[in-house]
């Protein structure tokens, strides 16, 4: 009896880890895919302009 | 005197390092690519004339991430477009029943997460993956530990809620209580 009951609530912990995990890789997956797009030239460019600004004051 | 400084190392120098991640923040925070990149523009600005507040030695992503988000809501409040909205009270958004097969559909996941407030795809993001703890979210956010936990637990909740996991909410709260609970002794977060 103890057993089954144990049986239960690990099915259900599973099942909460279960989406548990699943946003937390789905939110992994979503920060990856904007971190894998190109860095614009304007924020190089920018940096760029800043140090020369810098340099020349 | 430019020269002088790279040769140096000037912390300056290092804030083309972390282009990537400002950027990919950004993004969590404004879901539009527009406005994504003007604020990491005025967060390089601001970093570059700022940078004597940055302590060397200390995480320089966290230092940035920590302008961008700043801005990022003072902007909001100046515009007062949008209502600060923490724990996500637009509760009568979305209630699409994905078919549910065990998996989450990116597709599903992405529209919810776009539902969110800023203040819950923050946390969700800082905490979920970009691989900050909690208590470094804490520092960033400006608020205590404790706030991130029950904040990320909420934003959890919310976008289970939203995916149409209708017992996303009991189910991620207790799991994250039970956790908060384990963390709370060890008192660190292993990121």
């Amino acid at each position: 009896m103890n057993f089954a009951m144990k049986k239960v609530e690990m099915g259900e912990d599973s099942d909460k880890s279960s989406i548990r995990n699943q946003i937390d890789e789905n939110l992994k997956k979503v920060y990856q895919d904007a971190l894998n797009e190109e860095v614009p030239d304007k924020f190089r460019d920018l940096l760029e302009q800043l140090k020369k600004k810098e340099g020349g004051s | 005197m430019s020269e002088r400084s790279a040769e140096r190392g000037h912390p300056r120098d290092e804030i083309q390092d972390h282009l990537k991640p400002l950027r990919a923040f950004a993004l969590s925070l404004t879901r539009n690519s527009a406005n994504a990149d003007d604020l990491v523009q005025d967060t390089i600005v601001k970093a570059w004339t700022k940078i004597d507040t940055f302590q060397p030695g200390s995480n320089m992503r966290a230092w940035l991430f920590t302008i961008l988000r700043n801005t990022f809501y003072s902007d909001r409040r100046k515009r007062k477009r949008e209502v600060p909205d923490p724990d996500g009270a637009y509760s009568d958004t979305l209630y699409e029943k994905p078919s549910h097969d065990g998996r989450l559909a990116m597709g599903d996941f992405k529209r919810a997460f776009d539902q969110l407030s800023a203040e819950h795809r923050e946390v969700l993001i800082l905490v979920g993956a970009s691989g900050f703890g909690y208590e470094e979210a804490a520092d960033m956010m400006g608020v205590k530990v404790g706030t991130v936990k029950s904040r990320a637990s909420r934003a959890r909740a919310r976008l289970a809620e939203l995916m149409g996991l209708a017992e996303g909410e009991d189910v991620l709260v207790a799991g994250d209580a039970a956790t908060m609970g384990i963390m709370g002794k060890s008192g660190v977060q292993a990121a």
